[in-house]
Parts: structure tokens; C-alpha cells; sequence
């Protein structure tokens, strides 16, 4: 079935920015809000998965959410859960290598904001959380959005951690770039193609309109002309 | 002694040619006491030899110190291309024929130095604590074993013996659903010793790298394709009398017990 890698690679990635959204907004909003001892190393950790060479990534993944490994060992002995070699195991590969990307752009655009607004809306008797949604985060759209298209075209194009921890289960666990890697390798470059046509179609897509949205927010005359 | 006196004839030829390059200049013969040079010989190999080979640069630097052994080692495809772009290299081993039977069909080695340099031999691995009883390929049937790790058969030559060998058996269809394919034999490995897989196939002399598997069976004779390591000489190489006695050394009495310790049969 060769549609299958595709809808699974959407499924992931999708899955994958639910988590990179809620993890990449709540720490870059933390980081921003409190300062404390450590600080600076806990940000430099958070980039390792931008430098660290994918397949390390998914090599200590693999010790940690392994049979034999910590998380691992606790999930399947408390909730009987495995994880290894599932498209959960994909999910998580792309959570870890595309939080970077949310976490920097959130913290980027939460960073440039003027927070005599924040201040503003508490001397008016807004509460935290209020102001969070109602203030901070319009104010903040921008770089969550695009930081949300980064991630969710860096999980799609995932590749090296997946394979360590999904496995190559064909129908089960095999993305696309896993389709591409293996139809290329084996020389069915028809094949191989046709998924990097695909994978290409969407993240082309998907940045174009990210930045013809930001234009257009910007300059809203831009519209007609750029849709024409 | 032998080696001696062809080195020296070696260096005499080298300085014939450097002399005849100069025209009129009175040849002179080289002084008796010029210790030889020092040679360099390049050897591509496949990857899977590392350990191997480098016990054996150690030993023979010790014997023959005005040889320098330069290793390139890789996949056997990209040394195989390496060579065809005119790559300098002496020495080619490969981890299959195929390689070297296409650069025999190009030319780009001395066929007549060409020999089967060693064998491996696929085998079944379980992680060293595993409880499973296996002890031949016909239990991976077995409900206990849930995940099985091969070689992707299409791109990874390991993956494809191991394909073959289940196929023969006639399990490979009861187990399928049960596979989990890697990208290179090493990642079998990995996900064997971390007992993320029940058992993997690879080759004998991975599994001989790992002390944290062990090997549960080996693969029944004539299931598989013979797993040949050839070796040969470059046609282009300057140097093929060093060369050829370094190969010599690899097949004989030292080279032997080193391949040996790591897995390997010497081959026919």
C-alpha cells in the first residue's frame, strides 16, 4: 500500500506537534518567566537534539525507553506498555528532534515582547492565566506559528532517531523518509521519487504558506497580489 | 633472506626509473649501505575486517617496518567506486564478489592474484541474559520470541543470507510479521544486546565483537550462499610485489589465528 508511509508520517508528525507545541510553549514560557540556578545549562540541553546527530539521538532513546532501559522498564512494568518498535516510539523521535525548533522560536518571540503589555493588563486586574492567553500569546503568534511549521516539517522529515526506535516495520512503523531511504538503497527509484515528491509537495506547501500568512498579516494589501 | 632482496631490487627498479627520466645523467648504482625506502601500501577493505585487520597491521609493522600499511576501509559499494574513479589503492578486499567481479570485468584488478581471502558465517544471536531456549532457527517460531531483528534483505547483504536462509527453512512466512528490519547489521546488533529484540541474524564475527549476546545456533550448512571475502590486487598498483607478499602474509600462518579470533574462516 504505498499511500500507507504517508498517512502515518502525517499521524506522527501531527502527534508530534502536540507534544513539541505543549512542551515547546509551556518551557520557553517558564524560561522567560523565572530565572534560576542551572538555567543556562537546561538551555543548552534543550538545543542537544539540534546538533546531536539523529541516529545518537535515537541510540540513547533507545537505552532509555528500551526493554531493559529506565523509562522503559518503568512503562511496561506499571502500565504495560512497549513502546519500542510502535509508531508511539516514531512520535516520540519526533517530538525529541523537533522541540528545539518550538522551543527557540517560542522563546525568540515571547522574548520580544514589551512586557509593560503583560504588566498593563495586571494593574487591570487580569490574572496569570489570562493574560498568558489574552496578551502574551497574540503578542507571541508569530513565532509560535512558524515554530510550529518548523517542527512539524522537521518530525515529517524525520528520519535517523526513528529508525533506532520505531524499527522498519513496513505498514506498521515505516514513514516516509524510511520508504525513501530503503527504495532508493534497493534502487526502485520510481518509488523512491514518488515519496520524496510527496514529502516535498507538503513542506513546500506548508512553508510557503506560513510565509504569505506572515505577509499578509503584515501588510494585509499584499493579499491580492500574491494570491493572483 | 627473501623479502630483503626484493625490497632492494624494488628500490633499484624505483631508481632506474628515476634515472632513466633524466636523460644524459651517468646512472649511478645506488650505494650498498641506503637502507630501502620506506613504501606505502594502501588497502581498501570492507568495513567488517576492522579489528582484524588492524591486529594485523601491528604484527606485520613489527616484521616489515619499511612498510607502511594505510588502511581505507567502507562499504564495499563505495570502495568498489572509489577504485573505478581511479582512487589509489593497492589492495582491494571486498565483503562480497560482486564488487570485485565488476572491476574484474573493468579490468581494475590483477586477476591472477585474486583469491577467496576468508568466510563468515551468519548466525543467531540472543542478548546474553535472554531466558528464551533457543537453540536453532526453527524456534523463532516459537510465541515466546515476539520481535526478530534482520538486515533490510533488499539493501543489507547480511538481511538478504539471513531472508534466504528462513526462506529455506520454510519459517520465513510464519516469522514476518515478527521482523524488524535494520538499515545495517550493526543496528541488529544494538537492538539484540539491548534485549529490545528477542533474536537478530548477523554475521559470526558481529556477534563475536558483542560481549553482551550470545549465539544460539548457526546457520545449517547450504542454506545460504557462501559469504566470500575476495581479495586482489590492483592493476594499477605500483608496488606489486610488496602488495603481493602482504597478501601472502594475510592467508599464511600469521594472518590466520588473527582472523580466526575474530570470527572469520580462512577461505578455500
Amino acid at each position: 500500500m504505498i499511500w500507507q508511509p504517508v498517512l502515518l508520517s502525517i499521524k506522527v508528525a501531527l502527534a508530534s506537534l502536540i507534544f513539541v507545541f505543549l512542551f515547546g510553549v509551556s518551557f520557553a514560557y517558564a524560561m522567560r518567566k523565572w530565572d534560576f540556578p542551572g538555567k543556562a545549562a537546561i538551555e543548552a540541553l534543550f538545543a542537544l537534539p539540534l546538533v546531536l546527530p539523529p541516529v545518537v539521538t535515537g541510540f540513547l532513546l533507545l537505552i532509555l525507553i528500551g526493554k531493559q532501559g529506565p523509562i522503559g522498564c518503568f512503562l511496561s512494568e506499571t502500565f504495560d506498555l512497549r513502546i519500542i518498535f510502535t509508531p508511539y516510539a516514531a512520535v516520540l523521535a519526533g517530538t525529541v528532534v523537533a522541540f528545539p525548533l518550538m522551543y527557540q522560536s517560542t522563546k525568540a518571540a515571547f522574548l520580544a515582547i514589551d512586557s509593560d503589555l503583560e504588566d498593563a493588563a495586571r494593574t487591570l486586574g487580569a490574572g496569570e492565566w489570562r493574560v498568558f492567553w489574552t496578551v502574551t500569546v497574540p503578542l507571541a503568534w508569530h513565532g509560535v506559528v512558524s515554530g510550529l511549521v518548523l517542527s512539524f516539517a522537521r518530525a515529517l522529515g524525520e528520519f535517523g532517531a526513528t529508525i533506532m526506535v520505531a524499527g522498519n516495520i513496513p505498514g506498521k512503523t515505516q514513514t516516509i523518509p524510511l520508504a525513501i531511504y530503503f527504495a532508493a538503497e534497493s534502487n526502485d527509484l520510481s518509488q523512491a521519487g514518488f515519496y520524496v515528491l510527496v514529502i516535498s509537495l507538503l513542506t513546500f506547501s506548508m512553508i510557503w504558506g506560513l510565509n504569505l500568512w506572515s505577509r499578509i498579516k503584515k501588510e494585509p494589501n499584499y493579499q491580492k497580489g500574491a494570491l493572483r | 633472506m627473501k623479502k630483503w632482496s626484493s625490497f632492494v631490487l624494488i628500490g633499484m627498479f624505483a631508481a632506474c626509473l628515476i634515472l632513466a627520466g633524466c636523460g644524459g645523467n651517468q646512472p649511478v648504482a645506488p650505494k650498498a649501505a641506503e637502507a630501502p625506502k620506506t613504501v606505502e601500501l594502501t588497502i581498501s577493505a570492507a568495513v567488517s575486517l576492522k579489528d582484524a585487520l588492524a591486529e594485523i597491521q601491528t604484527n606485520y609493522q613489527k616484521k616489515n617496518p619499511q612498510v607502511k600499511l594505510l588502511y581505507n576501509l567502507g562499504a564495499s559499494g563505495s570502495l568498489q567506486k572509489q577504485i573505478e574513479q581511479g582512487a589509489p589503492a593497492d589492495i582491494f578486499i571486498s565483503a562480497a564478489p560482486k564488487q570485485m567481479d565488476e572491476l574484474s570485468a573493468k579490468n581494475l584488478i590483477n586477476t591472477a592474484t585474486r583469491k577467496n581471502l576468508v568466510e563468515n558465517k551468519l548466525v543467531l544471536i540472543v542478548p546474553l541474559n535472554s531466558s528464551a531456549k533457543l537453540s536453532k532457527f526453527e524456534d523463532l517460531t516459537n510465541p515466546a520470541v515476539q520481535k526478530i531483528s534482520i538486515g533490510e534483505p533488499t539493501v543489507v547483504p547480511a538481511g538478504q543470507y539471513a531472508q534466504e536462509v528462513l526462506r529455506k527453512l520454510g519459517i520465513w512466512d510464519k516469522i514476518n510479521d515478527k521482523l524488524v528490519l535494520a538499515k545495517d547489521v550493526r543496528t541488529v546488533l544494538t537492538y539484540v544486546e539491548t534485549g529490545n529484540v528477542e533474536a537478530g541474524i548477523v554475521y559470526k564475527t558481529d556477534a563475536a565483537s558483542s560481549s553482551k549476546v550470545k549465539i544460539a545456533a548457526l546457520a545449517p550448512e547450504g542454506t545460504h550462499a557462501p559469504i566470500i571475502y575476495p581479495a586482489a590486487l590492483l592493476a594499477s598498483s605500483k608496488q606489486q610485489e610488496v602488495a603481493k607478499d602482504f597478501l601472502a602474509y594475510l592467508s599464511g600462518p600469521e594472518g590466520k589465528p588473527i582472523f580466526e579470533k575474530y570470527g572469520f574462516v580462512m577461505g578455500k
